[in-house]
Order: structure tokens, then C-alpha cells, then sequence
């Protein structure tokens, strides 16, 4: 008990490690039940089409097809914002994408089910295509979402906090940029995969790779229009998911209704294709960021505009659109600001929430930004940084509430670990380093559908033997969400995480979570089962403390036993412990629940980007590049994240290295591409991942800020690594060439294309010159939160 | 879902001769099968459907590296590019070569004679049969119009072989066998600039051996691709060249892969070389005499225009790797 904790902070393997490892772990493919179907979709060929008619005729009619069904047969609309239900299962009279589902057969095996998918005769009537945002804003172009021709804008919004005018006017110097940044998808190793089962009393079960089972729960019943008690839903182990799977997808209804219509299971496992189509990926934003900074370096305003390309279907896109403006504030100090942005449709899979949602691309643009006005102003990066950042206990302009806060920290040590200040501009041709921040929520600060009820519940039942089983809707995606649980539990009751017993994930079994996305669950599920046990300890103390006729207070829990504080050998055993509980005071049976507090700002769209703490981090990069071909290699990376409180450093330093991990593959090789309408190789041999080849040691420092609302002051570190580690590796590309790639991933085309330019006497910039001009209205005016100090 | 494989008779004949005997039996549409690496992919995205897939993995006579009388190195068709990469017999630019291909999985199944006999590719047919659906079904998948080059009538897709460029620079040849007699080839007439018929062989034809002439060449092979394992090649530099005591070359082959239907000999730069020393200003200009002829076309990862850029790069650090110390 040196650290004065049980388990809290110990670097302790997954409580599900072994089964991981060992193979034993059952996803969803994993799963069978007698006379499971095989069920499949049959896609979209043409990106934009009226769909003159299907012919299911021949498919039906062949030996072992067991049904067919296509649009007509669900024709409930679901999305996940309760605001833009715009999709169907199955398509129903047109098509809006390459690889949009039309129609799903369940048959008695594989071969057979592909058979009858090319015997279904599609008649399609095409449309002309919306394929970019150029395309997508344009007034001449068909509407993807209704009739006519018209500019495909999903949603457009104007805000200004503070007097942006003002502080421009205050400024000592301005600088304008304008950045891409490429779409990008998930690439889970596992698949969407779901396997559907209506019982003989109409009940029925889905078990899908999903990370949000509570919603798919919902959407479920209203699609189906089953009552919710009819419907169990659980989610398997996700093998990885990051936020690719916190929708409902087309897959999971289509196996549902294909089981209830043949009295079988069904199961679908989309292909390596279908899960490009379906997609869900980081949005492509063109962005233009005009920033005032005093001479000290201090930023005076931020005027900043995203422009979204959005895909065909709105999925979390107004969500994703306000996210894109939401966080600069949470690590700078921007007295003024004005955010205009606005996602258009287009004729490709939808985009929607991919780790770090929306923010990711304004961090590339505001730190690759940061870099250049510091140079303009003679400072270096980390010192624009620190006199800028957030401090602790603030709020800021548009109204977020930052509670603990080691942005400065981070910086401090990244900088101090990479000897960042010595090196960086003074390294070799063709070497550089590059530093950049980020900041995240710990969980959305609302729901996303409206509701008063807790954000998380839940429940934690104690046997006579003392076993211990926690219930809890939170889903594993692999970040560890499970052991999360078990060591916050063992924690207070003086056991091992691995003594329990942990029931996760199902709709019928556990209290609701809303689910694993905007790295809500060790704040909210955290604090839920602090709660609960809390109450079971505060029993189980409470009978000890009577028989031993000592003070509660005084008691402790520790290595299985509940003793008088410094003297073990009182007390008893837990075991005895909980049957005195259970003998006094009935059944220990326990609940606790979260519910975040009252956040929203005084506008609207002030839900998107509130949250009840924020993590921090820093990252700096060393690269090499070769100045010939524009390969660029990450050769070390170190990043300090301040996660609050360390509940499993093993799990925060995985959680690291995966945000190292995508970051590098965004920032360098991966790209969501399209030529017209159609992915540009929708396999994981065309879009490149880094391989372990790619993959630099990474140094990581651990930051805890102790969260006053976090569990035991815990807050995030799902998605916050990754957003540092783009712009960070854009800046070190800068520093050792010479060149800015202002578009990502910085491809080694981009970077010659960048070079050459350079030679020719150019600015040896590669990027897009601007934006298009689009009338956003004039600016909704908020005033800053009482009691923001403009810095 | 992973994509399946329809049925088809897999056989696994023990000697060359039975194997020819089965690719010429009417009765059956067969295809060589060495490791699979290159064919099973294709066929699951259905572009090729054989009634019987001719495996030579069985054949133990065409495994292994030997040398025969002439002092020729000779690489069996079935030898494992995993063996290959760690020879000690074979020369070292073909080792090299290997140890690029792909990944160790990879390696570990794929043959040399299905690298070489490798099918053009390109990111118009190397898709999922719904997208080619969606495309139009380009030239080389049964349609009309080549979507690389619209107007033109003829196929763009790419010999994306490692091995090949180098067995052209270092002037191998190979064997070919069938019922009909047995021949043995240069390596550069066994392709065809063009991305349906790219090879010069028939179907019944097997690729026997490789074989490397002896002695004297240096050789170096610049691979570009985007990861350090499992890419293709974005471009691919073979060079070879023989240097007098005084340093002046007196032959050289360089060939350029990845970049056409068939490898490309940069004969203009070759004879440009010829008579020289392998100065900076020689190596650069010779760079650029060899990049004159290659157009890379658009159909694969990072576009034509930055891969036609690598070209003189590539060349240019191929011919200094040939005057390195440890060249
Ligand atoms: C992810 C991935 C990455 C790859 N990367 C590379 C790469 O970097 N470089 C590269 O060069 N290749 C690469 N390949 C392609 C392929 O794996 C290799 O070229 C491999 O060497 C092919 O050998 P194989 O034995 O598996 O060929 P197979 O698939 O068995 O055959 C390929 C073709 O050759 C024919 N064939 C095979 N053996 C003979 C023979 N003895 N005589 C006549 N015809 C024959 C077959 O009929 C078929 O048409 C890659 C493949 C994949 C899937």
C-alpha cells in the first residue's frame, strides 16, 4: 500500500487479457447457433440513381435462399442525432452512394446467398453526381436529399463570442492560412459483423460489434416496431471500434428483420468493401483560421471556417460540424472568436465520428498555425504555446468549463524529455521536430437523444461467498473500459480487479451506458460504479464497525479484509464481512449513477463541445525525411498526457501508443480517397496503415491533474493522444525541410510537389490557396460566460 | 465477410511433364498455381474462374538453387522467395529484390516463377468485383475502354514484379517447358508492353527455371514504395554494369519497373554509359536520359506525375549504388 491505494494506478494486465490472448474471446463472427443463416447485402453500383424497379424474383426462387427483403420492407427511417433520421435500411427509390445496401437475402450457406445477391436485377435510372465540395455547394447540382437541384448544404452554422472585430483591431499581427485535411476511416481489424435471433415467443436477440448498445437498442425497436422489452441487445467484444461503430448500421436491421421473417438466426459480417462503404470516417474540412496575436504573443481573435464534406447521409454530421469549432478555446486563451462552418452531401459513403470527432482537423490547422506566427514573431513554439494555454479553473469564451487543466505541464515535460527548445530548427537538413497540443472531452456533456435520466448507471450485487459482480452497459472496444470497472470497484472494497466478476454490455442484463464514444466512459461509468460500491463498502463497513464496536470511519479495506486501520489482524475476512452485511441489512445489491452537471452555454449548438473535464496533452515528434523522394520517417515520439488520474498506467500507455499510432497513419498514409464517386481501393492493401515497420518508440509521460469530478480524478485518454501528433508531425516535416504540406496526410508526393516549389523560389507551400465563398450569414452574437477574463 | 473462392479441381503433379500433360488436357481450363499469392486473390474477386488450378508445389525438381555446367546460377521456378531472400547462392541484388517483395507471410508462400509470370496490375482491376461493376468493367476486365487512358485502345496495367527488373539487368533467361518442346527465353522477351497480354508465353507454358549468368557485374535494385513491408512498387530500379581496372564502364543494363506494362530498358542511357566513369555529373546525366522514355500512367498509389519525378532519383541513386564501396 506504498502509493496509499489497492489497485488505483498499478500497472495490472486486462482483466479479459487472457482470453484475448489465448484466442478464447467470442466476437461476434465467433458466435454460433444451430441453424444460423447466412445473410448478405447486395450494394449500390452507381454513386447517385433512382431505382427504377428490383426484381428479387430469380433470387427467391433459388434452392436454399431463405428470404429476400429490400426498402419496402423497413420503411422506417433511423439515424443516430434524433434530428437527421435520414437513412433506411435498404435503400428505397434511390441510391446516394457506391456500396449503399439495396437489398439482403439470408440463405442456407455463402455460395448460395452471392448467387442470389447476382440474381437480383436492380434497375437503376442514373443521376448526375455531387462528388466534392465544390460540386456539393454548387447551385446547378441534383439534391441528394430531395427533389430538384440546389446547393446540398446539411447544415451551416455562424457564431461569435466576444467582439472578433475588436480584437483583430487590438492585434499586432495577423496571419491567415487555409488547410486541408483528407478524409480518413477506422480500419478496425474486425468487421462489422451481427448475428440476429427471433425466438419462438418473438423475442429477439442481436449481437453485434457495436459500441453503442443502448442506442442500437432503440433504434431497433422503432425500425422493427417491436416493443423495447422484445428486444435484447449485446454488444461482443469490439475488436476495435473507434467510433466506427457508434451507430446503428444497415447490417444490423437487415439481419433482424431477415431472422424474424425466416425464424432462423441470421448473421451478416460485412466484407473488408462494405466497411469502407459504411464507413463513418473522419469528415475531409477545408479550413481557413485568421488569427490577431499581440506582439507578446498572446492570440487577441480567432475568426475560424470549416467547410465539411459531409458523404451522403447525415450520421453524427451536425454534431462533427460543430465539433470542428468547439475546442480550439479548450487550450487557448482566445478573448474573441468567431467559428463558421458548414457540412455538405455528397455522393460517397458518410463520414461522421472517427477518434478525436471533429477535432483533429482544426488542431492541425491552429497548431501548424501557431508554429508560423511564432516565427513571424520571433518566439519559439513552446513559448506561443504556454503563454497562450488554458489555465485550470477557467471558462472560456464560448462557454466551456475547464476544471483541472495540465496543459502547461505537458508542454513543460514533452519539451524538457525531447530537449524539444536545443534541437528543433538547429538540426540537420532533411531532420526536424515539430510540437503541437491537443485537448479532449471526458465525455459529451449531453445525451444524444434529450432526457433527464443518467448518463451511466450502474450496479454492483455482492454474494455470500463475497463474490463480487458489477453490471454495467459500458462496452469493451478495447480500451480497457472492463478492467476500468473492475479496478475502480476492487479499488474500494480491497480486492483484485481480477477477483471479479464483470457482466457487461447487454440490454437485458445491465443498467443503461450510453456508450463507448466521446470518451465518456471512465468519467461517467467511472464515477457510476463509485457510487455503487461506495454504498456496498459503506455497508459492509458499517456491520464490521458495529460488531467490532469501532468507528467506521476508521475502518479500512484492504487485501481482502475489512480492519481497523493499521492493525489487519482485526476485523474480518471480506467474505464474513459481506454475509454480516447481507444478515443485517438484507440483499447487498447496490446501484450508482452519473448524470454530468448542467453545461450548456446560452446558444445553440452550445451542446456540442461541453464536457465535465478535459484531458490535455503535448506530443513532439523527430522526423527524417528524404529530401529526394519526400518519404518521411517518425523516428521518435514523445507525448505527456494529463489523464486526470491514472486508474491503470498499463491501459494509459496503451491507450498512448494507439493515438500515436492513428495520428502517424493519419498524418502520413491514410486517406479516405475518391475518383468521382468511387473509393479509390477500398481494401487494406490500397488504403495504407502504418505497419509495425511504421511505428516509432514512443516515450510517454503521464500527467495526473486530479479531476475534482473524475473518479478518483480521472478523466480521459481514449482520443486525446492522437490529436497532438498530427500537427506535430506536420511541424517537423516544416522544420526539416523547409516546405509547409498544409494538407494531410503529408503524402511524398505532396512533400516533392512542396520541394519543387521551394527550388523554383516558391514558398514551398503545397496546399489548398483558398476556400469558397459561401454566405454564412451574419454570426449569432453570444456573450462570454460571466465571470470570463479575457486574458 | 472475407470473400470466398468458388470450387475448382486443385491438382499437384510430382514432375513437369505430368503438370505440362494436365495444362494441355482439353478437357480442362487450367491455370498455374506457385504459391498463390498473386492467383487466389484474383480469383476470389472472381477475375479469373478455372475449372482446375495446376499446383507445382509438388514438383521437386523445380525447387532450389543449383549451378549447371556453364556456370549459370539456376533458381528453380517453385523456390520460395523467403529461401531466395536469405541465398547465399544467388547473387545479391536478387536476394534483395526478394527480401522487398510483399511481407514475410507472403514470402513465405510465394514463388519465384509466379513473380516473374506475376499479372499486370492496376487500381482499376485489382478491385472487388462491385467496384468494377460500379467502373464499367475496364479493357482488361472483359470492357471497352481502358480507364487509365480512355482514348486509346490499349491496357496501362503495370508489371509490378521485383524479380523481374532484376533478372532483365542481369541478363537472365528462363525456361519454359510444355508439350510442345521446351525453350529458354531472355528474361526481357518473356513480357510484352502490354497490360492483357503481357507476357509472351502461353498458358500451357511453365516457367521451369531462372537462370543468371556468371560473374563480373555489379547490380543494385532501388525499390520505391510507400511502407517498409507489404507495398508493391511504386517504381522499381534494376541496374547492372562491368567496369574495366580503370573504372570506365564497359557494360551496363538498366531497367526500370513498376512503371509499364513490361519492365523498361533504358537502352539510351545504357549506351550513354558505356565508355564512361560513373562521375556525379555522368550519374545525373544519365538519370535523366533514362527517365526520358518512362510515363508512368495514374493507376497506382501517389499518381503518375510524382512517380515520373522519382524516376532520375531512383536511377541516379541505382547507378551510384554501382561505384559504392560496397556496391
Ligand atoms: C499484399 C500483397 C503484396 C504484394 N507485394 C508484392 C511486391 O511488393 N512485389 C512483387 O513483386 N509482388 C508482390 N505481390 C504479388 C505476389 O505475392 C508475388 O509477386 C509473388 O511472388 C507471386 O508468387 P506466387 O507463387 O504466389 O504466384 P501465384 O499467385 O501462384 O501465381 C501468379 C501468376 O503466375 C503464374 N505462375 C505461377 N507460377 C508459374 C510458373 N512456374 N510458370 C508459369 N506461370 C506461373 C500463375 O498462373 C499466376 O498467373 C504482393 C501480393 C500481395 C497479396
Amino acid at each position: 500500500m506504498g502509493t496509499g491505494h489497492n489497485v488505483l494506478g498499478r500497472a495490472l494486465p486486462r482483466v479479459d487479457s487472457m482470453e484475448q490472448v489465448t484466442g478464447a474471446t467470442r466476437f461476434a463472427d465467433d458466435l454460433t447457433l444451430p441453424g444460423t443463416l447466412v445473410g448478405r447485402q447486395l450494394l449500390s453500383t452507381h454513386p447517385h440513381a433512382v431505382i427504377a424497379g428490383i426484381d428479387t424474383s430469380r433470387a427467391e426462387a433459388l434452392d436454399g435462399v431463405r428470404a429476400v427483403i429490400t426498402g419496402s420492407d423497413l420503411p422506417i427511417t433511423y439515424g443516430i442525432l434524433p434530428v437527421s433520421q435520414d437513412e433506411n435500411t435498404l435503400a428505397i427509390d434511390r441510391v446516394r452512394y457506391v456500396g449503399e445496401p439495396v437489398a439482403a437475402v439470408a440463405a442456407d450457406d455463402a455460395e448460395i446467398a452471392e448467387r442470389a445477391l447476382s440474381l437480383i436485377k436492380v434497375d437503376y435510372e442514373p443521376l448526375e453526381e455531387v462528388v466534392d465540395l465544390e460540386q456539393g455547394l454548387s447551385e446547378d447540382r441534383p439534391l441528394i436529399h430531395g427533389e430538384g437541384t440546389g446547393r446540398n448544404v446539411h447544415r451551416s452554422v455562424a457564431l461569435e463570442f466576444g467582439d472578433v472585430d475588436e480584437g483583430f483591431g487590438v492585434a499586432d499581427h495577423i496571419r491567415e492560412d487555409v488547410f486541408h485535411y483528407s478524409g480518413n476511416t477506422h480500419a478496425a481489424l474486425e468487421t462489422h459483423c451481427a448475428l440476429a435471433s427471433y425466438d419462438a415467443v418473438g423475442k429477439l436477440t442481436l449481437w453485434s460489434s457495436t459500441q453503442v448498445p443502448h442506442y442500437l437498442h432503440r433504434s431497433l425497436e422503432r425500425v422493427l416496431e417491436l416493443p423495447a422489452g422484445r428486444i435484447r441487445v449485446v454488444a461482443t467484444p469490439n475488436g476495435g471500434g473507434f467510433g466506427g461503430k457508434t451507430e446503428p448500421f444497415s447490417h444490423e436491421f437487415a439481419a433482424a428483420k431477415l431472422s424474424m421473417l425466416t425464424g432462423r438466426p441470421v448473421r451478416i459480417n460485412l466484407s473488408r468493401e462494405e466497411v469502407f462503404y459504411a464507413h463513418r470516417g473522419r469528415h475531409p474540412v477545408l479550413m481557413w483560421v485568421r488569427t490577431g496575436f499581440a506582439a507578446d504573443g498572446r492570440i487577441t481573435a480567432m475568426h475560424f471556417r470549416s467547410f465539411l464534406d459531409g458523404g451522403a447521409y447525415s450520421s453524427y454530421g451536425i454534431v462533427s460540424m460543430y465539433y470542428t469549432g468547439a475546442l480550439q478555446t479548450a487550450t487557448y486563451q482566445i478573448p474573441n472568436y468567431r467559428f463558421e462552418g458548414v457540412r455538405v452531401f455528397t455522393n460517397k459513403p458518410a463520414c461522421g465520428p472517427k477518434r478525436g470527432h471533429g477535432t483533429p482537423q482544426p488542431r492541425f490547422a491552429l497548431e501548424c498555425q501557431l508554429d508560423r506566427a511564432a516565427a513571424d514573431l520571433g518566439m519559439e513554439p513552446v513559448g506561443i504555446r504556454l503563454v497562450n494555454a488554458v489555465e485550470p479553473d477557467s471558462l472560456t469564451v464560448n462557454h466551456l468549463r475547464i476544471t483541472s487543466c495540465g496543459l502547461s505541464e505537458c508542454i513543460v515535460e514533452v519539451a524538457g524529455a525531447s530537449d524539444f527548445t536545443a534541437r528543433h530548427g538547429r538540426l540537420p537538413h532533411g531532420h526536424g521536430m515539430g510540437l503541437a497540443v491537443g485537448a479532449y472531452m471526458s465525455g459529451a456533456g449531453l445525451p444524444i437523444y434529450w432526457n433527464d435520466m443518467p448518463q451511466s448507471e450502474v450496479q454492483v450485487k455482492v454474494d455470500r461467498g463475497g463474490g463480487v459482480t458489477v453490471y454495467s452497459m459500458a462496452t469493451d472496444v478495447g480500451q480497457g473500459s472492463t478492467t476500468m470497472l473492475a479496478t475502480v470497484v476492487a479499488e474500494l472494497l480491497g480486492l483484485q480487479p481480477s477477483d471479479l466478476a464483470m457482466v457487461t454490455a447487454d440490454t437485458d442484463l445491465t443498467p443503461v451506458d450510453l456508450g463507448s464514444y466521446s470518451s465518456r466512459v471512465t468519467f461517467m461509468a467511472g464515477n457510476a460504479a463509485v457510487e455503487a460500491t461506495g454504498k456496498v463498502r459503506d455497508r459492509v463497513v458499517r456491520a464490521v464497525a458495529e460488531k467490532l464496536e469501532a468507528n467506521p470511519a476508521d475502518l479500512v479495506l484492504a487485501d481482502g479484509r475489512v480492519s481497523v486501520a493499521g492493525d489487519p489482524a482485526t476485523g474480518s475476512d471480506w467474505a464474513e464481512a459481506v454475509r454480516m452485511a447481507i444478515a443485517t441489512e438484507g440483499p447487498l445489491i447496490e446501484s450508482g449513477s452519473y448524470r454530468a452537471p448542467e453545461l450548456a452555454g446560452p446558444y445553440k449548438g452550445s451542446g456540442v463541445g461541453i464536457s465535465p473535464a478535459y484531458s490535455y496533452s503535448a506530443c513532439v515528434v523527430l522526423v527524417e525525411c528524404d529530401a529526394q523522394t519526400g518519404m518521411v520517417a517518425v523516428e521518435r515520439v514523445w507525448l505527456a498526457h494529463d489523464v486526470g488520474r491514472s486508474i491503470n498506467s498499463l491501459l494509459v500507455e496503451g491507450q498512448i501508443e494507439g493515438g500515436v499510432y492513428m495520428g502517424l497513419g493519419e498524418a502520413l498514409f491514410e486517406e479516405q480517397a475518391f475518383r468521382g464517386g468511387l473509393h479509390r481501393g477500398p481494401s487494406l492493401l490500397d488504403y495504407k496503415i502504418p505497419t509495425i515497420l511504421e511505428m516509432p518508440p514512443v516515450e510517454f509521460i503521464i500527467v495526473e491533474s486530479i479531476d475534482p469530478g473524475g473518479p478518483f480524478g480521472a478523466k480521459e485518454v481514449g482520443q486525446g493522444p492522437l490529436l497532438p501528433v498530427v500537427p506535430a508531425i506536420a511541424n517537423a516535416v516544416h522544420d526539416a525541410l523547409g516546405v509547409y504540406v498544409d494538407e494531410v496526410p503529408i503524402t511524398p508526393d505532396r512533400v516533392v510537389a512542396a520541394l519543387r516549389d521551394l527550388a523554383r523560389g516558391g514558398s514551398g507551400r503545397f496546399g489548398p490557396e483558398s476556400v469558397p465563398d459561401f454566405d454564412f450569414g451574419t454570426p449569432v452574437r453570444v456573450e462570454p460566460p460571466e465571470g470570463f477574463v479575457a486574458p | 465477410m472475407t470473400m470466398r473462392l468458388p470450387n475448382f479441381e486443385y491438382v499437384a503433379p510430382a514432375t513437369v511433364d505430368e503438370a505440362a500433360r494436365l495444362l494441355s488436357d482439353p478437357g480442362r481450363s487450367s491455370l498455374i498455381v506457385g504459391g498463390g499469392t498473386d492467383l487466389f486473390p484474383k480469383i476470389k474477386r472472381r477475375q479469373a474462374a478455372p475449372t482446375t488450378l495446376v499446383s507445382l508445389s509438388g514438383v521437386d525438381e523445380m525447387r532450389g538453387v543449383r549451378f549447371d555446367s556453364a556456370g549459370n546460377c539456376v533458381i528453380g521456378a517453385s523456390t520460395l522467395l523467403a529461401d531466395l531472400a536469405v541465398s547465399h547462392q544467388v547473387p545479391p541484388v536478387m536476394a534483395i529484390a526478394a527480401a522487398s517483395i510483399a511481407s514475410p507471410q507472403i514470402r513465405n508462400t510465394a514463388t519465384v516463377g509466379g513473380n516473374l509470370c506475376l499479372d499486370t496490375r492496376c487500381n482499376y482491376i485489382d478491385m472487388p468485383e462491385t467496384w468494377r461493376e460500379a467502373s464499367g468493367h475496364c479493357l482488361k476486365d472483359g470492357g471497352e475502354v481502358c480507364w487509365v487512358a480512355p482514348r486509346g485502345n490499349r491496357c496501362w496495367a503495370i508489371n509490378s514484379s521485383d524479380l523481374a527488373p532484376v533478372a532483365v539487368a542481369l541478363e537472365g533467361s528462363v525456361r519454359l517447358t510444355s508439350v510442345h518442346g521446351e525453350r529458354l527465353i531472355p528474361v526481357e522477351d518473356l513480357y510484352h508492353d502490354d497490360g492483357i497480354a503481357c507476357h509472351t508465353k502461353s498458358f500451357e507454358e511453365i516457367l521451369v527455371e531462372l537462370l543468371l549468368p556468371s560473374g563480373g557485374t555489379r547490380a543494385t535494385y532501388r525499390k520505391l514504395r510507400r511502407r517498409g513491408s507489404i507495398d508493391f512498387p511504386l517504381l522499381g530500379v534494376a541496374a547492372s554494369a562491368r567496369f574495366d581496372e580503370a573504372g570506365t564502364c564497359v557494360s551496363a543494363r538498366m531497367v526500370i519497373g513498376a512503371a509499364a506494362p513490361a519492365p523498361v530498358r533504358a537502352t539510351e542511357a545504357e549506351e550513354f554509359l558505356i565508355g564512361r566513369q560513373f562521375t556525379d555529373e555522368v550519374i545525373g546525366e544519365a538519370a535523366g536520359i533514362a527517365s526520358g522514355p518512362v510515363r508512368p500512367q495514374d493507376n497506382t498509389d501517389t499518381g503518375s506525375r510524382y512517380r515520373k519525378w522519382m524516376v532520375p532519383v531512383l536511377v541516379g541513386r541505382a547507378l551510384s549504388d554501382l561505384v559504392a564501396d560496397d556496391g
